[in-house]
């Protein structure tokens, strides 16, 4: 590439990156909302003490749909997510202003009692951390804690189903006291994710589920994810954009804590909207 | 040697890499020495500090009998009935002693010879027979050959004369003479000190014995774990998990440092004066000595489980919380259990601290002479520590050889309980 060339690649996104899409107001394009919202974000702002990492954020995610977040690190796409069953509370700096309704009920409220939103909003982390327990344990602490199973039977059957829908269970079936810790990367994350649906969550959170995982085990569970969301609402920040593609219905661009567009992912990846979410799917900058 | 600069000008990057190459090997050389000699410096106090008190104290674990023909006689004793204890309790043993000491030794005549004559034998003998008699009541009137307990300054002289060094010591030429005697009929033996494990302390140094302090320092230390172990570990947890960074967390957070440099003799002033003082608690028994060293061990503990609560990943707690864990179920479920190997290495350190502790408890008056063994934790005691520092106040050699001795179960104490410590940290250690 000549040096001109060069420049040119990068001069779009060097104006963008200083500036933000229009410093101060500014529109979400494309379809960010949803005939059949399970999640109705309106107006989300988050800050980290001072700084403002998330603005004014406004988004529907729907019944049954899997949507993908994608943009430039640092662009607060982790953060959104996260406040999505109030993770961020955990952060004693971070504070999340706006609404964001799970069906008919007010999340963000700081009334409700966050340990059973989290039951139904479960969440599986970038890089899997499964308690340094038996693969059974792993999978049972969920229903023990909430108290889902009144008899060893019973919860037998929810670890063995959860297992199967996580497509895990032939490969551990004859260890199932054995560490969690001592499967491979990709089943830890597999075993993280049959842990989260042992709880029957409506929504299911994944913040870069695969970015610690080999092809193989990506694929497993990308596929994984397009059979669970016949019966989730899935959610997944990534950053392979291949990814998005691959397994999510519609796609949503992050750029410097705004919410850029919002689309089918098709649109996204072949038609996009706003010349940011162009320019990042491209390759100029990210 | 002309010019340097175009000298190096001339030279290739590998080639001057190959002459900086010697002097980096030399200089590692030099640094892993250094390391090497400090860890040779280290194990060479270890054997001077152990062969020293090994050297010093070995011999408090041999005593020196005599052999005597005692006879039960019913006049001496001035008893007529052996198997009543009431009887055997007022009867006259030191007699029967004298007895046989004067039978063994007929030439002695003079009053000053014949009380150095009955020194010979330890005035713990006499409780030895009344044992004796107590097991065998039919051997009242009759006369036995039997082995009783010499006094330290005969004991001492026979370890020396044994070892062969030069004898510094309170002999006269008398008494050496009638050692000398004693040797040659095969009359005086060494054997294993049990008395040095199984009774408390004593004036005299032939009877002196370890057990009381080993006990005092056992419900001490007990006392101290019982209350600082809990304290330290639920203020470990409330200032990690719970407190929110403020100036006050903060101002606590650096109080708990400062009282972890504080000396420990302060802390013994505090006790005397809030637990003594105020509380009106009795002095010298292991509660009190037990509740100093928990404020000092506190510090301790908090310090390292708050440095062990804060190694568990954050991924852990991110998990339990995301699965609706509550905080106190993250904590006791996971965060804890993944703590604790850190916690104990914290609170052993602690523990081995308290264990060698001594200034705080002399201000409590765990310093007393005290005889008895303690049986709870209310009973007047002394430590391990302290009595080390009685014994070594004492002018008989018998007692320096006792100090040693002293200091030698102790350091067996600290290394059982750290062994089990170690153990214990093994066994709950789970990798993540």
């Amino acid at each position: 590439m000549t040096e001109a060339a060069l420049k040119e690649a990068k001069q779009p996104s060097e104006i963008n990156l200083e500036s933000g899409p229009d410093a101060g107001e500014h529109q979400t394009v494309g379809a960010p909302f949803h005939d059949n919202a399970k999640i109705t974000v309106r107006n989300v702002d988050v800050f980290y003490a001072d700084k403002q990492a998330v603005f004014d954020v406004s988004l529907d995610i729907g019944k049954n749909e899997v949507i993908a977040m994608i943009g430039p690190s640092g662009c607060g796409k982790s953060t959104f997510l996260r406040c999505l069953n109030r993770m961020n509370d955990t952060i004693d700096i971070c504070r999340v202003t706006g609404s964001i309704k799970l069906e008919e009920k007010e999340i963000l409220d700081t009334k409700i009692d966050v340990v059973p939103l989290r039951a139904e909003v479960g969440m599986v982390f970038q890089k899997p951390n499964p308690f340094p327990k038996s693969i059974y344990d792993n999978v049972a602490y969920g229903p023990r804690i909430h108290g889902l199973a009144s008899r060893r039977s019973e919860l037998d059957e929810i670890v063995e189903t959860s297992l199967q829908k996580a497509g895990l269970w032939n490969e551990v079936k004859d260890r199932l006291h054995a560490p969690g810790t001592g499967l491979s990367g990709g089943q830890q994350q597999r075993l993280c994710i049959a842990r989260t649906i042992a709880v029957s969550p409506e929504v299911i959170l994944m913040d870069e589920p695969c970015s610690a995982l080999d092809p193989i085990a990506t694929a497993k569970i990308e596929e994984l994810i397009a059979e669970l969301s016949e019966n989730f609402t899935i959610a997944i920040v990534t950053h392979s954009m291949q990814q998005a593609a691959r397994v999510s219905n519609r796609t949503a661009y992050f750029h410097m804590g705004k919410l850029i567009e919002v689309n089918e992912t098709e649109q996204v990846f072949t038609n996009p909207d706003h010349k940011l979410t162009e320019a990042y799917i491209t390759g100029r900058f990210g | 040697m002309t010019n340097p600069d175009s000298q190096n000008q001339a030279l290739t990057t590998a080639q001057k890499v190959e002459l900086s190459l010697k002097k980096r090997y030399r200089a590692e050389a030099r640094f892993k020495a250094f390391g090497l000699a400090s860890i040779c410096f280290g194990l060479l106090a270890l054997v001077v500090l152990f062969s020293n008190i090994i050297g010093n104290g070995i011999g408090a674990f041999q005593q020196t009998d005599i052999q005597l023909e005692v006879t039960f006689d019913k006049d001496t004793l001035e008893i007529d009935d052996a198997s009543d204890a009431q009887q055997l309790a007022i009867a006259n043993f030191d007699g029967v002693i004298k007895n046989a000491l004067k039978a063994r030794f007929p030439d002695v005549k003079s009053r000053r010879d014949k009380r150095l004559l009955y020194g010979m034998i330890s005035i713990g003998a006499s409780f030895d027979l009344r044992d004796y008699l107590k097991a065998h009541p039919e051997k009242l009137g009759s006369t036995e050959t039997l082995w009783l307990l010499a006094d330290d300054d005969y004991d001492t002289y026979y370890k020396t004369l044994k070892a062969g060094e030069p004898f510094v010591g309170r002999m006269n030429e008398k008494q050496q003479a009638w050692v000398q005697s004693l040797l040659d009929n095969e009359q005086m033996k060494s054997s294993f000190n049990t008395r040095f494990f199984t009774s408390g302390d004593s004036a005299e140094p032939e009877l002196a014995g370890i057990l009381g302090a080993l006990v005092g320092s056992l419900l001490t230390l007990l006392v101290t774990l019982l209350l600082s172990f809990p304290i330290g570990v639920a203020a470990a947890i409330y200032l990690e998990e719970y407190a929110k960074k403020t100036k006050l967390t903060d101002f606590i957070e650096v109080n708990i440092n400062n009282l972890a440099a504080v000396p420990s003799v302060i802390f013994g002033l505090l006790g005397l004066a809030i637990f003594l003082n105020f509380f009106n608690m009795p002095r010298s028994i292991p509660l009190v000595g037990g509740l100093v060293l928990t404020l000092m061990t506190l510090p301790t503990i908090i310090i390292s489980s708050r440095a062990a609560i804060k190694a568990v990943p954050p991924s852990i707690r991110e998990a339990a919380l995301g699965m609706g864990a509550s905080k106190m179920q993250m904590i006791l479920h996971h965060v804890l259990p993944l703590a604790m190997p850190g916690m104990l290495t914290g609170a052993i350190i602690g523990m081995a601290q308290a264990l060698g502790e001594t200034a705080p408890l002399l201000m409590i008056g765990m310093v007393a002479f005290i005889v008895d063994i303690p049986g709870g934790v209310t009973d007047p005691a002394t430590v391990l520590p302290v009595q080390i520092f009685l014994w070594a106040d004492s002018p008989e050699r018998a007692f320096t050889e006792r100090t040693s001795a002293a200091i030698m179960v102790l350091l067996a104490f600290l290394i059982t309980m750290n062994a089990l410590a170690i153990w214990l940290r093994k066994r709950l250690e789970r990798r993540w």
